[in-house]
């Protein structure tokens, strides 16, 4: 009982770099995101008494006085340059204009020698219901303001949830794009990985470790070499081209880059090594005497492969085609490198809100519908591969 | 038994030894953070190896494109890994109101008159005065665009366009197409009208623009004839005919100017040393040397006074560069920046 008990123990042990590891940076990271999506706390942590009075507020008439008092004592009070960034970019981002506002009136109250009577005096625009009506909506210290945005809905002034205008509607539409430039290039790296991992599977010696490494090498190369590489070759005036002219089958030059066509080729050729192998993998723990079992049962041999070779092989294309997936909804570079505007990625606009914008409720919420929309098709996944012909 | 703790008392040991070696030389490098492409060659060659032999202590040089996000996660994250970063006007103000950067002892700098007034802030010493121009290729097209109106226009000069990736710059090019005057540029744009009038303009060119997002690419796409006409930094322009023989024309009527300033970032462990790289730089006689090189403006005035003619005549701050040339709104682009590029954003993807 007790060997058993320290043989447990010493298992755990040996897993705790392992477990500590994905702790640390898997599971922590993913909760924080997940928390800077809902968490809203930049504007309650430092306007309290606004708070208070802003409650009796009703959310339409112009300022009070109390109201812009409460304000005066709360931005007076404040003495965090970094807390009040995080506020004036939360409001901001609710309502352009916050940045000169504020830089305006703090450096207004911080001077004693003639303080200002109220708010007003000191910038028209507090006299505006809407910029209120920003600080109003930012008290709560959770929000669902980010994850309704992330899918394109938004609240009106009394709180009921509806379609944000057309201008702003970007999500939904990238959202969809992305999953079906993933599907596409899913779809392209099976048509042509199935293929060739049959091919490898069924030679020997060199010419199996050359078609490996003809897929391995790639693999090794940087993301962002082989993109550029991928550059060069595709576009106007680049080799394909050329040489397609050359050999005159074109007289002007394919558009090749800058639109769909060239984010699938490249994004095919990065992913390409996540096909092959996993069905490989599959291919070579198949007897080779199956396919010659089925020839001498009278199957031609378009027959032994989809009654044999093609059931076998399935879990491998099913796990390729999920690795390939998941990894293409997460692009960035590629798209952005040899997409047109029409073919940007949703991880272009978390990667704006992220670095550009400094937005991390928008970067995360966004990340979790990403996060919520993989792991549904991730159970759809399961489920199918759950009556895999592999287990029967 | 015995051995797996011996084997365990060695392992430690050797832990604590690596460490305590390793102590010493955890100290990182000054890390200086710039545009990249052959504007950052050159800052290599009079700034940061000349800075480093003075000193006699390395320099490392990283290249970025620019991003709030960026400096605010590395400083909020605490212990920056850069030091000294050369940021857009924009970024200088949105991050010196949030404390993310380090105030410039100005003394050090020589003082605040040394430099144009508008290249002097808390937290930021004016690097470049640069500008956003339309630039060609003067091979390929002998008759060149003159005006933003020349460059909408796809029939007279037919092929791709190339424009930074983002709202700011591209809505005010659109305006000045449509034929807003240069001193209503941003009233124009600061209404809701005007907004909507800069989106119809460009969709009227949409489908032939190619969008860039780092000041390397539109060479590229000028130099493979990807693209007729882009937009592009200038001094970059003025450079890559230096260094390899090109004939791009740039086109000052109409850019957009701006000053570029280096920054310290909140707590970065080199920070006195990255003030002290900000004070080489600012030095006339070093910064005079920048133009020969890249094209960009000089903010110390003495050091604006040394440049030759023969390169000064290719300066946005050069006065005949600069009669036709208008200033970046830097208040409206803090207030708009976010909500601009979502209707960008939403407008691309349309």
């Amino acid at each position: 009982m007790s060997a058993g008990a320290s043989r447990t123990g010493r298992s755990l042990l040996l897993l705790a770099p392992l477990l500590l590891f994905l702790v640390g940076f898997f599971v922590w990271p993913l909760i924080s995101m997940m928390s800077q999506a809902v968490s809203d706390p930049a504007v309650l942590r430092l306007l309290p008494r606004s708070a208070a009075v802003l409650a009796d507020w009703d959310r339409a008439s112009p300022p009070t006085m109390p109201m812009q008092a409460a304000l005066i004592e709360d931005l007076k009070a404040v003495d965090d340059d970094q807390a009040l960034g995080d506020m004036v970019r939360r409001l901001n981002s609710a309502r352009s204009g916050f940045r000169t506002l504020m830089a305006k009136t703090t450096s207004a109250l911080a001077d004693t020698a003639n303080p200002p009577a109220d708010l007003v005096s000191i910038d028209q625009r507090w006299e505006r219901p809407e910029f209120w009506l920003a600080i109003a909506d930012a008290l709560s210290p959770y929000t669902d303001r980010n994850l309704l945005a992330a899918v394109d809905l938004g609240r009106n002034a009394a709180g009921s949830i509806e379609h944000l205008p057309a201008d702003q509607s970007v999500n939904r539409v990238i959202l969809v794009r992305t999953f079906w430039i993933a599907a596409l290039v899913t779809f392209a790296c099976a048509c042509i990985g199935f293929p060739y991992a049959i091919i490898a599977a069924s030679l020997t010696g060199w010419k199996r470790d050359l078609m490996l490494g003809a897929v391995l090498l790639p693999l090794w190369t940087s993301l962002l070499v082989r993109t550029a590489a991928w550059f060069i070759l595709l576009q106007e005036q680049g080799l394909i081209n050329d040489l397609l002219r050359w050999l005159r089958i074109i007289d002007a030059p394919l558009p090749l880059i800058f639109n769909r066509t060239g984010v699938i080729i490249a994004m095919t050729h990065v992913l390409l090594p996540f096909m092959v192998l996993p069905i490989y993998s599959v291919l070579i723990t198949i007897p080779k005497n199956l396919m010659p079992a089925a020839a001498s049962l009278g199957a031609p041999p378009w027959r032994a492969f989809l009654r044999v070779l093609l059931p076998l092989s399935l879990r491998g294309v099913a796990s390729g085609s999920l690795l390939v997936f998941i990894s293409a909804i997460g692009y960035y570079i590629t798209p952005a490198l040899i997409g047109g505007p029409g073919d940007q990625m949703i991880s272009s606009i978390i990667a704006f809100y992220a670095t550009g914008s400094a937005n991390w409720g928008m970067a995360g919420a966004l990340g979790v519908v990403l996060l919520v929309a993989t792991l549904l098709l991730y159970s759809v996944y399961a489920r199918l591969s759950a009556d895999e012909p592999g287990r029967r | 038994m015995k051995t797996v703790f011996q084997s365990g008392m060695l392992t430690a040991a050797a832990i604590v030894l690596s460490a305590g070696l390793a102590a010493p030389s955890l100290a990182r490098d000054l890390t200086i953070v710039s545009w990249g492409g052959n504007y950052q060659d050159a800052q290599r060659d009079i700034y940061f190896k000349p800075f480093a032999e003075k000193s006699g202590k390395p320099v490392l040089d990283e290249a970025w494109d620019g991003g709030i996000g960026v400096i605010q996660s590395k400083v909020k994250a605490g212990a920056p890994n850069w030091d000294a970063v050369q940021v857009e006007a924009e970024e200088l103000a949105l991050g010196c109101a949030d404390g993310l950067y380090e105030k410039i002892d100005w003394d050090k700098m020589g003082g605040k008159d040394r430099f144009l007034d508008s290249a002097v802030n808390d937290c930021g010493v004016g690097a470049i005065v640069w500008s956003t121009a339309i630039a060609y290729d003067g091979d390929k097209l002998a008759e060149g665009p003159a005006s933003w109106a020349d460059f909408w226009n796809v029939e007279k000069f037919p092929g791709k366009r190339s424009l930074r990736k983002g709202p700011k710059y591209t809505l005010e090019f659109a305006l000045l197409a449509d034929g807003v005057s240069k001193d209503e540029l941003y009233d124009v744009l600061g209404t809701e009208e005007g907004v909507e009038r800069a989106f119809k303009k460009l969709d009227e060119l949409k489908a032939n623009i190619v969008w860039w997002e780092s000041g390397a690419q539109p060479l590229q796409f000028l130099a493979s004839g990807e693209v007729a006409m882009t937009s592009a930094y200038n001094g970059r322009i003025t450079g890559i005919n230096r260094t390899e023989g090109k004939n791009f024309k740039v086109v000052f009527p109409g850019s957009i100017y701006a000053v570029d300033s280096w920054v310290v970032l909140k707590d970065a462990e080199n920070k006195d040393a990255a003030q002290d790289f900000i004070a080489f730089a600012s030095e006339p006689d070093n910064q005079a040397k920048l133009p020969e090189f890249v094209a960009y403006g000089l903010p110390v005035k003495e050091a604006a006074a040394k440049v030759p003619a023969e390169f000064a005549k290719d300066l946005p701050t050069d006065p005949a560069n600069l009669t036709d040339s208008i200033a970046l709104d830097v208040d409206f682009w803090i207030d708009n920046a976010e909500t601009l590029t979502q209707r960008f954003n939403a407008w691309l993807a349309q």
